[in-house]
């Protein structure tokens, strides 16, 4: 099954990611609720995906800069913690995410006869996220083209073809599992579940990587013909 | 010799320089201009020297050009820059008048066609008022911005707002602004002479030139003799560590002969180091990189506890040599210190003398901390990335 050629080659598409200021801060969490519900969708993504392109030698605690700054900055410990429950993996997309967040903080808010404020360090600022694909030339038609290939391509492809795929192309399952279980790729159904179990919250970019070249490794030794 | 793309293949993470090769192809051929207010010295003038010779590698036509700057336009130039970083500054008419003349001057005689034209900081930026029109415009900002003296923000403003972008070094440097406002780090220059790797003898043999003894931990602080700095803090640090570790502090950077301000502080830090021969000061000469690169590769900790800092470059370089850095809690400092992984950041002079005597009673957490550091800086600070930015840059507006 390891020699198994897919009709369609996997092509590796890396990414470089544009970051755009909006001159919109919060001093307070009033402040970023009403940020948050009213900054493009670009920016909702920057700030709960683009972490993955920023932290490279281990994973951020919270799953987004709105925790990390409630944490760090604001020190409302209660409200990161809720803010951290938000996987942003989980939403189809990122309006959904939105509200889940605003949610979360007007609830927080209802609760609380002060508007936490930041004390220590800096405002929050809301930053927007353009990214430009770049074709690496490289693609794979085999299990073990798409194994070698992908453990030496830049980190962004994985960026890419997960978050950009899942997130804002709507290709839910992300392209490597697309790929690996349908029948325009490997057909191989069982191994893209294995592939889809792995949870990129707490993983950095690399992780994912790691976790990802693990199970194809494990697939590989098991359908080597003897 | 410039030096080529591919010498970084084995530097930036790996896959990147590949991946700039392919992004290049999608500005290849595409005239690109930089105006600088002269081409000497300065965070500009390194980060240009080093990424000039790179986009053009990839295909770009760049041209660097300067301003034809005479009169009192330096005197206006330094008065907009202390301005726009907060200084409470006047700004008389015959200022405003000796820029807007060297402006039309350099306007009309720069050839300013391009596909992209990128001005570098307030020198430069009223030459939009001779923009052609089939150009974009993008003004490079390194300044720290945040709390602009106000009238001065009202005379440079209106030239911003007819760009169609402004870059800054960080988010919280944006202005309330009509145009785009990208973020674009600075980055160092892994290769150059400050920041390539030496020979141990190298050290030994520049540390021996500037009469620091290896025989104890070394603390410390890359910097001007300005006052912002906290020269004195970082004294006031030492004397609490050292009364737990002996080690010796060293306090380097350019203190120019000319500069009558910079003369009082490093008079200043000498008075408050009182003889302590454990204590070394060592203002520089401008192009002092090896002094510097070879005084960061002896350290054991470095500290940068400036009260206000724009990006901060020396903590970058720092930490690319696999430096702990305990810095303020200020500007670009916080960015790039991840706390408690990279080094600290601090509010005070206790909290700096805190971190200080824990990385030295822990030599394996500072070591662990440093390598994360060098990692951190491989990732995000580096002229690699700063040549990404900038073909994305170009790329986007292409765009627009």
């Amino acid at each position: 099954m390891s020699d198994v050629r897919a009709p369609t080659p996997f092509r590796f598409v890396g990414c470089v990611e544009l970051r755009e200021m909006l001159g919109r801060k919060a001093a307070d969490v009033q402040q970023l609720m009403s940020g948050i519900e009213e900054i493009p969708v670009d920016s909702i993504y920057y700030h709960t995906h683009s972490y993955f392109l920023r932290y490279e030698h281990g994973p951020s605690l919270f799953p987004s800069d709105f925790a990390t700054w409630v944490a760090v900055s604001v020190r409302d410990r209660v409200l990161s913690e809720r803010l951290g429950l938000i996987d942003p993996f989980e939403f189809r997309d990122v309006e959904a995410l939105r509200a889940a967040i605003v949610a979360t903080i007007d609830d927080h808010l209802k609760s609380l006869w002060n508007v936490p404020r930041v004390i220590h360090g800096e405002p929050f600022e809301f930053v927007s996220s353009h990214i430009i694909e770049v074709d690496l030339d490289l693609s794979a038609q085999t299990l073990q083209e798409f194994r070698d290939q992908l453990s030496t391509v830049d980190r962004s492809v994985l960026f890419n073809h997960i978050c950009e795929a899942k997130i804002r192309k709507g290709r839910h399952s992300g392209d490597f599992i697309l790929w690996i279980g349908s029948e325009h790729g490997l057909n191989l159904p069982d191994l893209a579940t294995r592939v889809a179990a792995i949870q990129p919250i707490g993983l950095t970019l690399e992780g994912i990587r790691a976790r990802t070249l693990e199970i194809v490794d494990h697939w590989l030794a098991k359908t080597v013909p003897a | 010799m410039p030096i080529s793309l591919n010498a970084y293949r084995d530097i930036a993470p790996p896959g990147r320089v590949e991946l700039l090769y392919r992004l290049s192809r999608q500005t290849a051929g595409k005239r690109m201009l930089h105006i600088t207010g002269n081409r000497t010295g300065g965070e500009i003038g390194e980060i240009l020297h080093t990424l000039i010779p790179l986009l053009t590698e990839v295909g770009l036509e760049v041209r660097w050009e300067t301003m034809k700057g005479a009169g009192n336009f330096h005197e206006a130039v330094q008065t907009f820059r202390n301005g726009l970083q907060g200084d409470d500054v006047k700004v008389p008419e015959s200022l405003l008048e000796g820029y807007r003349d060297v402006i039309s001057q350099t306007g009309r005689l720069l050839d300013l066609t391009a596909d992209s034209v990128i001005t570098h900081d307030p020198h430069t930026l009223g030459l939009i008022d001779y923009a052609p029109s089939d150009s974009r415009w993008i003004w490079r900002c390194y300044l720290d911005v945040s709390r602009p003296q106000r009238k001065t923000w009202a005379f440079l403003r209106p030239y911003v707002i007819k760009y169609d972008a402004a870059v800054f070094s960080l988010p919280q440097f944006a202005q309330p602004l009509p145009v785009p406002q990208f973020l674009v780090y600075p980055s160092i220059d892994p290769l150059s002479e400050k920041n390539r790797e030496l020979e141990p003898e190298e050290i030994a043999e520049t540390l021996d030139t500037l009469h620091i003894p290896r025989d104890k931990p070394i603390l410390l602080q890359v910097s001007r003799f300005t006052r912002s700095k906290d020269l004195r803090g970082v004294i006031e640090a030492y004397r609490l560590v050292k009364s737990h570790f002996d080690c010796r502090l060293v306090l380097a950077g350019s203190a120019s002969p000319d500069e009558l301000d910079e003369q009082a502080v490093l008079n200043d830090v000498r008075d408050a180091a009182e003889k302590d021969e454990d204590i070394h000061i060592v203002p520089l000469p401008p192009e002092s990189s090896i002094e510097i690169n070879a005084l960061q590769r002896a350290a054991t900790i470095v500290i940068q506890k400036s009260r206000r800092e724009g990006f901060g470059l020396s903590v970058t370089e720092a930490m690319w040599k696999g430096k702990p850095v305990i810095g303020s809690e200020t500007g670009g400092i916080t960015l790039q210190i991840m706390y408690g992984q990279t080094g600290y950041t601090s509010n005070s002079v206790e909290g700096t003398a805190f971190y200080t005597r824990h990385l030295l009673n822990n030599p394996a957490i500072a070591q662990e901390m440093g390598a994360r550091a060098r990692d951190r800086v491989r990732q995000n600070f580096l002229i690699t990335r700063h040549l990404e930015d900038y073909l994305s840059l170009l790329i986007f507006m292409g765009r627009m």
